[in-house]
């Protein structure tokens, strides 16, 4: 008798994305619709998804999702979150989107203490509009705005926001992970449906940093960009529980 | 049988007062004056009617908050004023884009920059020409009164929702500020709202809905952008609304609208009694104009003196209406000036 072991989850369309080889978006996207498949929620969620590589987020999942401005997507999120208080509303953001022109309103949403999941993937560049300095881009990374490398005194330090979040009394769970090995994508996947446990118990804010790959950016192949999570980007940002 | 009920109310709370019979129960606002009683009423009343009462951290997010409680089919409604109108254009775009109903409420106040609080009426161009990036236009209600307050702004979310596209309601420092009684009669209680299939409620029996405004395969958002336009014409058949006073027999028309009119109306009075035939022209739906029902009146040798708070920006409609520049004069005070019946009236006695 056939078993299946492995399938697509329901809360994902059948369809193929637009990322490029070795991107870590499409890892999470999967690891979140697992968590939402395994919840029972996906009838009860409501997405919003980002400006920036994963603004088209909803052509993958299959569940209600909205677009929002560049950023402003904790306040959409607050909206429906305030309307439909047994709903299971979610952002998923990169961290242009969340920690440069949304700095505020991810602050105040999670200040506020607002119930929502915010999955934050950070790559540390700007990819959608081909490779530019990001807000967390560490020092010495070259972009197409730092052609010598992040320089400190030109371009300031990267942005530890989560830590930041951390601090916040409002803030009920933040936990940095990454992509970069199948150990710390089960990882991960823990840490989502954490957070998404922490919203269905009405604790509050919870907030997922994950540390994604973008080959084509960095300039290297999706082997290497692995590697170079673990060997130089967690330096700057460390993994594990913040908050919670 | 038809029940009364006069209350003495202000501008600001009789516009708050109004979303409340229309059933909205979703605010988000920012402080800015001269609005801030709208927001504190909008705080009591949200209390005490089980609605969202969001205190923002910036305009951005108030309008943003307000596209999320669309989103979820709520009606919704963010108050301000002119520099925080300024930062809500571009939700306002998205709004448009994303065809999501919505309130928004601009008590003006003196421009450009950070100006001052006294009343104004320079923000026209902002309101009725798109004022964030885009082919879209938001239809625009402009009240003359603390009842109109009330009024229009239940109306605006019957326009909005109807439509699928946001309605800004143009008021100004002396309307929001400003006492009179205002009626709360049988016609106040909210219409039975329309259902909203499009609305994100999550899919629980249904296919996933999506709710954008990025349209990037060949062809897609000409598509929108025509489908906008046809509901635009629509609106502009359905929704243009007006004041007439006396212009049947006019020689002189003032046209004016909100705090203006009410000043115009008052000139017409006395020029009248002056025996000057004069009238007053008072556009309510700003966006759309009434550009036929002007039109009917520029035929003759009638004058036209267009007044507003500002340095001329309605006087460009009135022009494209008239067709006649020759025929058309304005006055203006700007920077919070408020006209005078005695300015209005010399400019009137100069164009006899």
């Amino acid at each position: 008798m056939e078993k299946i072991i492995f399938k697509k989850p329901n809360s994902m369309k059948d369809a193929l994305t637009h990322y490029c080889a070795g991107c870590g978006h499409g890892i999470i996207h999967r690891l979140v619709c697992e968590v939402i498949d395994e919840l029972g929620i996906r009838e009860k969620v409501i997405a919003v998804a980002p400006v920036g590589c994963a603004v088209i987020a909803y052509d993958y999942w299959n569940f209600d999702t909205t677009e929002a401005a560049h950023g402003r997507t904790p306040a959409v999120a607050t909206g429906i979150k305030r309307v439909y208080p047994e709903k299971v509303v979610f952002t998923y953001q990169g961290d242009g989107d969340l920690a440069a022109i949304g700095t505020a309103e991810t602050i105040h949403a999670a200040n506020r203490g607002e119930n929502i999941t915010v999955i934050f993937v950070n790559n540390g560049v700007y990819g959608m509009t081909g490779g530019q300095m990001a807000p967390t881009t560490i020092v010495g990374q070259r972009t197409t705005t730092t052609k010598k490398g992040r320089d400190l005194k030109r371009d300031g330090f990267p942005l530890k926001i989560s830590e930041m979040i951390a601090i916040l009394e409002g803030a009920k769970y933040i936990e940095r992970t990454a992509v970069s090995s199948p150990k710390e994508i089960l990882r991960t996947k823990r840490a989502i449906k954490k957070a998404f446990e922490i919203q269905i118990k009405n604790e509050g804010f919870s907030m997922v940093e994950v540390l994604s790959m973008c080959p084509t950016y960095w300039g290297m192949s999706p082997e290497d960009s692995c590697k170079r999570i673990e060997k130089d980007i967690q330096k700057v940002y460390p993994l594990g529980v913040l908050k919670g | 049988m038809k029940t009364k009920n006069r209350i003495l109310i202000t501008g600001n709370e009789a516009c708050g007062e109004g979303a409340i019979q229309a059933g909205c129960r979703f605010y988000a606002g920012y402080p800015i004056t001269p609005q801030n009683e709208l927001t504190a009423y909008m705080s009591k009343r949200m209390d005490e009617t089980g609605g969202v009462f969001i205190q923002a951290e910036s305009e951005l997010a108030a309008i943003n908050m307000v596209f999320g409680a669309s989103v979820a089919g709520a009606r919704a409604i963010t108050t301000s004023s002119s520099p925080g109108i300024s930062l809500k254009q571009e939700g306002i775009s998205y709004l448009a884009g994303c065809e999501l109903p919505a309130v928004i409420v601009n008590i003006m106040r003196g421009g450009p920059g950070l100006g001052n609080i006294a009343p104004s009426q320079a923000d026209y161009f902002q309101a009725t020409k798109g004022g964030g990036h885009g082919d879209y236009h938001c239809t625009v209600l402009a009240p003359a009164s603390c009842q109109e307050m009330m009024d229009l702004t239940r109306t605006a979310f019957d326009i909005a929702d109807k439509y699928r596209s946001p309605v800004i309601i143009l008021g100004d420092g002396i309307l929001g500020q400003m006492m009179e009684a205002v009626e709360i009669n049988q016609k106040s209680r909210a219409k039975k709202q329309k259902s909203k299939p499009w609305a994100l409620t999550g899919c629980k029996g249904r296919k996933p809905n999506k709710i954008r405004s990025l349209l990037l395969k060949d062809g897609e958002l000409e598509d929108l952008n025509r489908r906008l336009q046809k509901k635009y014409e629509l609106i502009k058949k359905n929704e243009t609304r007006l004041e007439q006073y006396k212009t049947e027999d006019a020689k002189i028309i003032i046209a004016a609208y909100g705090t203006s009119g009410r000043i115009a109306k008052a000139c017409v009075d006395r020029l009248r009694e002056k025996k000057i035939k004069a009238g007053l022209f008072r556009p309510i739906s700003l966006w759309p104009f009434p550009y036929k029902a002007l039109r009917k009146l520029g035929t003759g040798s009638t004058k036209f003196l267009v007044v507003e708070m500002s340095t001329g920006q309605m006087v460009e409609d009135v022009r494209l209406a008239v067709q006649n520049d020759k025929k058309v004069s304005f006055y203006g005070r700007t920077g919070g000036g408020i006209p005078s019946e005695e300015e209005i009236m010399e400019k009137a006695l100069s164009l006899k």
